[in-house]
């Protein structure tokens, strides 16, 4: 089995190396194969979520605004003001 | 006091007896990880000055007579448990500097106790691997044998309460991840039924598996512990409701699955096993063969699921947030930059894994497949516990390996073989250390895995006692 390991690494975002690149080509269709054995189990009249639920509640409880926000914005690597400051998200480079 | 006997019963005892305080105890344990743990590196941070203030609100408790079960008793955090204030890494560089911002939900619990936090513990990055080894931070070494891994991925934590370095420690198990290193350690490691802890604050690696559970010298104290943590969370929607504890049947029958046990278990690891069965047929119990069928899928099915859970959870970590952020020109690189820093290889190996038999095309024959013959093996064990009142297993079929032994990644999954199959199921699962095994002149611990049916806890501390007492 041959795996597009760069297809997957941007599917992931995650950057690979060239040096990493040809190692995972060899790991991952390893471990595929060690993992093989599930296509030989016989599934008929099994349903995939036996035994699942959704568990709700109740919208309401909502922490008023402004609460945690130094809190949380002390992790963030960057902030403007209240926000987490993130680089530009939409371009107009790729016309 | 020597600590390398010491349990939480004892202590409770001599601290309510005024026989020491909770100041004293703390000081002798912080003294322990000070003389110790350069060579086994079970703690990735500890402290100290933190412990004694709590120590002396714990010794405050004690002198007004508001002790609780785990008042003054110094414990070990696994590292992917938040505590409010505190840097919890999952041992990753991508949370090295990150300061969790609210207390997992066991940690306000073990807070109302008036517990002292000694410190952090090592851990597999992310809760990836099988052997500590897999830290961002160097691995943790076993304290019978420095030369041996201490199992993973709660290796700090065992190592730490076997070293006497820690009364008890918490962990978190996803296929094994508390029993396994147990074993290996030689110390009481309890996988609570799926449900029964709360995961809020826990780090996650894959939400379906994951449940946090209790590492301690004896069964009574791996108990005690699981008593204050467990308890519905409306914080963690897969909480089960609480209910009353149950007591054991008169019946003692206790399954092995027999055709399960045949392949790659070293031959001195399956006589020890024997050798349990054998006490505990001494012991009053019957003993008879199970079949569970669909075990021979639990390891494929879980290195289908895990990796893409791990992969969905740890999309959260992109550079923006929190965690480690690489500066870069647009926000793709910032993610892909940031996540290549941050993640080592075997995070980085499970993610591709993930995104792999997620994605459109591959899912309906690995990640859907796997979801339905998880469904068989869970079946398999529902209908198993009709006839019996326990299943047993070997903790592990290989005893800890050489640090560096097992550099693929295949080994080291083969190695999960026995513990995985429960986590699927969900049902709760103990190791308890019976007998040793030596390598190169040394007596390396074994652990025996007893399994209940869900929410039958009680089931593993009775029989686990009985294993104990041979």
């Amino acid at each position: 089995m041959t795996i597009d390991v760069s297809a997957l690494a941007k599917l992931a975002r995650l950057e690979v190396s060239e040096t990493e690149l040809k190692t995972l080509e060899q790991e991952i269709p390893e471990i595929l194969t060690f993992v093989e054995t599930i296509q030989k189990a016989d599934i008929s009249g099994v349903a995939e979520t036996k035994g699942l639920h959704n568990v709700m509640r109740e919208d309401s409880g909502a922490i008023e605004s402004g609460t945690h926000t130094e809190t949380i914005l002390k992790a963030a690597p960057a902030r403007e003001g209240d926000r987490v400051a993130v680089k530009q998200v939409l371009t107009r480079k790729n016309k | 006091m020597d600590l390398s006997k010491l349990t939480i019963a004892e202590a409770r005892r001599a601290l309510d007896a005024k026989e020491y305080s909770a100041l004293d105890l703390t000081n002798a344990y912080l003294d322990a990880i000070t003389a110790k743990d350069k060579e086994i590196h079970a703690y990735l941070e500890v402290w100290p000055d933190s412990a004694r203030e709590e120590a002396k609100v714990a010794d405050a408790m004690i002198a007004k007579g508001d002790a609780k079960a785990l008042t003054g008793i110094p414990i070990a955090v696994k590292d992917n448990i938040l505590i409010s204030g505190r840097i919890a890494s999952a041992a990753s560089k991508m949370l090295e500097n990150y300061s969790a911002s609210y207390d997992a939900a066991v940690i306000s619990k073990l807070k109302k106790q008036g517990v002292v936090f000694l410190g952090r513990t090592n851990m597999d990055e992310f809760a990836l691997g099988g052997s500590t080894e897999n830290s961002a931070y160097g691995p943790t070494k076993n304290p019978h044998d420095t030369s041996r891994i201490p199992g993973g991925t709660s290796g700090g934590s065992t190592a730490a309460v076997a070293a006497g370095m820690a009364l008890a420690a918490l962990g978190s198990d996803t296929g094994g991840s508390i029993r396994q290193p147990a074993a290996f350690c030689g110390v009481v490691g309890v996988k609570p039924t799926y449900g029964t802890v709360s995961r809020s604050g826990l780090i996650a690696a894959a939400s379906s598996l994951d449940q946090i559970g209790t590492i301690a010298k004896s069964v009574a104290d791996a108990r005690t512990v699981l008593g204050v943590i467990r308890g519905h969370d409306e914080n963690d929607s897969t909480s089960l409701p609480d209910i009353e504890e149950k007591t054991p049947s008169a019946t003692k029958r206790i399954g092995v699955p027999r055709a399960f046990l045949r392949d790659g278990i070293e031959p001195d690891m399956f006589a020890q096993f024997e050798n349990t069965l054998r006490s505990l047929e001494k012991a009053g119990y019957t003993i008879v063969d199970v079949e569970l069928p669909a075990l021979e899928y639990a390891l494929a099915v879980y290195y289908i699921i895990n990796p893409a859970e791990v992969s969905t959870n740890l999309a959260r970590l992109d550079g923006i947030r929190y965690g480690l952020s690489v500066p870069a020109d647009t926000i793709g690189e910032t993610y892909s930059k940031s996540r290549a820093a941050g993640f080592g290889p075997e995070t980085r190996r499970r993610i591709l894994v993930g995104t792999f038999v997620l994605s459109s095309g591959y899912a309906d024959a690995y990640y859907r497949k796997a979801r339905s013959v998880r469904e068989l093996i869970r079946a398999d064990f529902v209908k198993t516990f009709e006839s019996v009142d326990a299943i047993v297993l070997p903790t592990s079929p290989v005893a800890p390996w050489k640090v560096g032994e097992k550099a693929d990644p295949v080994s080291l999954y083969a190695a999960d073989i026995f513990t995985v199959p429960v986590s699927l199921a969900g049902v709760p699962a103990i190791s308890v250390p019976s007998g040793t095994v030596e390598r190169d002149g040394r007596q390396l611990p074994v652990g025996f895995q007893i399994i209940a049916p869900h929410e039958r806890e009680d089931i593993l501390f009775a029989i686990g006692g009985d294993v104990e007492r041979q």
